[in-house]
């Protein structure tokens, strides 16, 4: 019956003032089938699966300060690693991203609401469960999986800690989760877009929304069937990657490779989106080449399925095998190099200022472009041999999905805070947590390089003497980075507080319809779809 | 589900049905998840056509080598090793053989339950290099069943095989390799 109560207000909201029919207090959240409280749900679960997340980075980094064991037996550190990969991968960036899609394409395409609301509430709410079982495990006597995020058999089975099941379980979850929220993306994106919006009139942040949902459909399910595998083999005497029962182990990297390369394009294609969005604000030129950028991120996409097995250079695979991976790596230089293009080309000669969004998207410009570049020298066959499995690969990711995705999150987060709030936030505490962020991530990610190239390995709780200085520098780092990320928290509680009233349209160079209703967005927006002014074009 | 009809004002006419399209992205959900698990056999197959991998043929092969090869010798190496937690001891007889392509030979293995209690052992032959897997014919072989073996008992297994006379011109040396796995659990269940 409540849910029926929901939609009679969606019903009767044909004008904004009637905004006020929503619950309150828990069952508000609980129940919402709002675009913008499941976004907002969304971006708070992820900030915190990032301190989550943090918190055990921070642990490891205490370990590593020094060479030797100090502070955690290695069967725990496994553990830390692990779980500090999975909650970052599947708990704070992806919900993130999907918290964008949930709070601003309904309001980039002049929608009322999501396509489907109702599942939307489904697919937030078994989130919460889901790293709950994950984390749970860490309280049991078999510990937290221990086996990596990657989880390679027989790691995850044969010589599996007793975590796997819980593992596979939570895992089962975020993936009904995730291919719910694509489904939803790519319906509401396919049809209610306002009238005249065609396909290529839309934001290209709704772009790259629509292309990664697509992903997320295609390869979700797979992740979904091999840990499904794993699970048989672990508990019910299936030998699909058990060589003793004419499986194979090798076997298993391939299946679940199939679907972590995409998974990496899911985690920043968005980001792509966002940057695009706010860099033309900041320079107040239209982005340059809109549909080259198009066409980019729809080949990054396709690109990114048949790459899977650069990630398994040294698992003896034949000549030609690593010579064809290798070439269709680096081929997805050429798209990516199209987008930076495109975003310097969109500054050059652009009146640009220098918000706490453009500061982090120009950040993302730079050092996502060394993350890519040190991806192309791994996608190298023969120096891969010495960059495998070092801490040179850790480097590399971290690049990509600290410097790349997360900081696109903060630019997007700073961008549209104002739209969500009714606030501007606090530009000098915004300019603390731009710079702290930026020395100390670099201090944090930069000396990595240089460890892993000298062939520390990752996933050790020891190192040689020879790596202690750089390793104390980047636990400094670390340290640093992760206590500025409290100052974002900061500005995001004084935002929603108070702070200088924010106009409908806070930046002069921002353009999209999400622009044109009021700051905060009202309840319902685009009740009736809006008018496109032609000249955009 | 009505979410179709409380947005029919912004539908254009040429947009599909929001049930067709999620029907038709629930179907790709499973095909991916089928897919997932096709790529189990495909994978073998794959293998099997390529000769990648070491996998060498699971059931015997009649001998059919057209004369033998005397231009050319191969040495054909032998390893073993015990998967973890299988108290046996398990060798070749002969660590190293040399044979003329096309040429039949018979070598032994000797195993022992060196344990109180009976096992089944499962030996997995692999090849390496990789791409020879293909040219290394197996006409009889005790990898291709299991063995039982009593608390203490041993045993001397045979291997018959053949290297094919179109083994590729650049390979010299064969590496055959056998893993040994407990599988008595897995015999039981």
């Amino acid at each position: 019956m409540t849910t029926d109560t929901i939609d009679t207000s969606l019903d009767d909201a044909h004008n904004d003032d009637h905004h006020d029919h929503k619950m309150t207090g828990i069952k508000r959240w609980l129940y919402t089938t709002n675009h913008k409280d499941i976004g907002t749900l969304y971006l708070w679960f992820s900030f915190i699966m990032l301190l989550v997340g943090g918190a055990l980075a921070m642990v490891i980094r205490a370990e590593l300060f020094q060479p030797g064991l100090q502070i955690v037996e290695p069967d725990f550190f496994n553990q830390l690693t692990t779980v500090h990969g999975l909650i970052m991968v599947f708990g704070a960036i992806m919900p993130a991203f999907t918290g964008f899609a949930n709070w601003m394409i309904p309001m980039m395409i002049g929608a009322p609401d999501m396509a489907l609301p109702r599942m939307n509430n489904w697919s937030f709410w078994i989130l919460p469960f889901a790293f709950a079982i994950l984390l749970s495990s860490f309280f049991m006597e078999s510990g937290a999986p221990n086996f990596g995020w990657t989880f390679y058999a027989p790691l995850s089975t044969t010589y599996s800690n007793g975590s796997t099941a819980f593992f596979v379980f939570a895992v089962h979850i975020m993936g009904i989760s995730s291919i719910m929220g694509a489904i939803n993306i790519v319906v509401t994106i396919m049809n209610l877009r306002a009238p005249g919006m065609t396909y290529m009139k839309m934001p290209l942040f709704v772009w790259t929304f629509f292309i990664t949902a697509y992903l997320l459909i295609a390869v979700m399910p797979v992740l979904a069937g091999v840990v499904t595998m794993l699970l048989t083999d672990t508990y019910f005497g299936t030998s699909f990657f058990d060589a003793a029962g004419g499986g194979d182990p090798v076997m298993f990297q391939h299946i679940f490779w199939f679907f972590g390369h995409p998974e990496v394009y899911i985690m920043i294609l968005p980001a792509f989106g966002i940057v695009s969005t706010i860099i033309p604000a900041f320079a107040r030129k239209k982005l340059f080449g809109y549909s080259s950028m198009v066409y980019a991120t729809a080949s990054i996409a396709l690109l990114s399925f048949i790459v899977w097995a650069h990630h398994m250079f040294t698992t003896g695979m034949p000549l030609f095998g690593e010579l064809f991976f290798m070439y269709c790596t680096m081929l997805i230089a050429v798209p990516t190099g199209v987008k930076v293009f495109n975003w310097v080309a969109t500054m050059w000669r652009g009146s640009m200022t220098f918000e706490i969004p453009m500061l982090f998207s120009i950040a993302f410009v730079i050092l996502f472009t060394i993350g890519g570049f040190s991806g192309l020298m791994l996608a190298l066959t023969p120096v891969d041999f010495q960059y495998h499995d070092t801490y040179f690969v850790v480097a590399h990711f971290h690049y990509v999905l600290v410097t790349g995705s997360l900081f696109s999150i903060y630019a997007g987060a700073y961008y549209w805070l104002p739209k969500w709030t009714g606030h501007m936030y606090s530009e000098s505490l915004g300019k603390w947590h731009f710079w702290c962020s930026l020395i100390s991530v670099n201090l944090l990610f930069f000396p990595m390089h240089f460890l892993g190239l000298a062939g520390m390995p990752r996933r050790i709780p020891d190192y040689a003497l020879q790596f202690a200085d750089f390793n104390k520098w980047v636990s400094i780092g670390g340290f640093a980075f992760g206590l500025s990320q409290l100052i974002f928290l900061a500005v995001v509680i004084k935002c929603i507080k108070g702070g200088d009233k924010a106009p409908a349209k806070p930046w002069d160079g921002a353009e999209g319809l999400e622009w044109t209703v009021a700051s905060p967005a009202p309840y319902h927006t685009f009740s009736t779809p809006p008018a496109l002014d032609e000249e955009k074009d | 589900m009505s979410e179709g009809t409380e947005q029919e004002t912004s539908i254009e006419a040429n947009k599909p049905s929001n049930s067709k399209v999620i029907k038709k992205l629930v179907l790709v959900v499973f095909a991916m998840f089928g897919f997932g698990f096709a790529l189990v056999p495909l994978y073998d197959v794959f293998c099997d056509i390529t000769g990648l991998n070491g996998k060498t043929n699971t059931a015997g092969v009649a001998y059919a080598a057209d004369g033998v090869d005397t231009s050319r010798m191969i040495k054909v190496q032998f390893l073993t090793r015990m998967a973890k937690g299988i108290p046996w001891e398990f060798e070749p007889v002969m660590n190293e053989i040399s044979v003329h392509p096309g040429e039949m030979k018979f070598v032994n293995f000797y195993a022992k339950n060196i344990s109180q209690r009976d096992i089944i052992g499962q030996a997995v032959p692999s090849v390496s290099p990789g791409l020879a897997a293909g040219y290394f014919q197996k006409i009889e072989c005790f990898c291709f069943t299991q063995q039982p073996l009593k608390a203490g008992e041993e045993v001397e297994m045979g291997l018959q095989f053949y290297v094919d006379l179109d083994l590729p011109a650049e390979i010299n040396t064969l590496t055959l390799s056998y893993t040994l796995y407990d599988i008595s659990s897995k015999v039981d269940s």
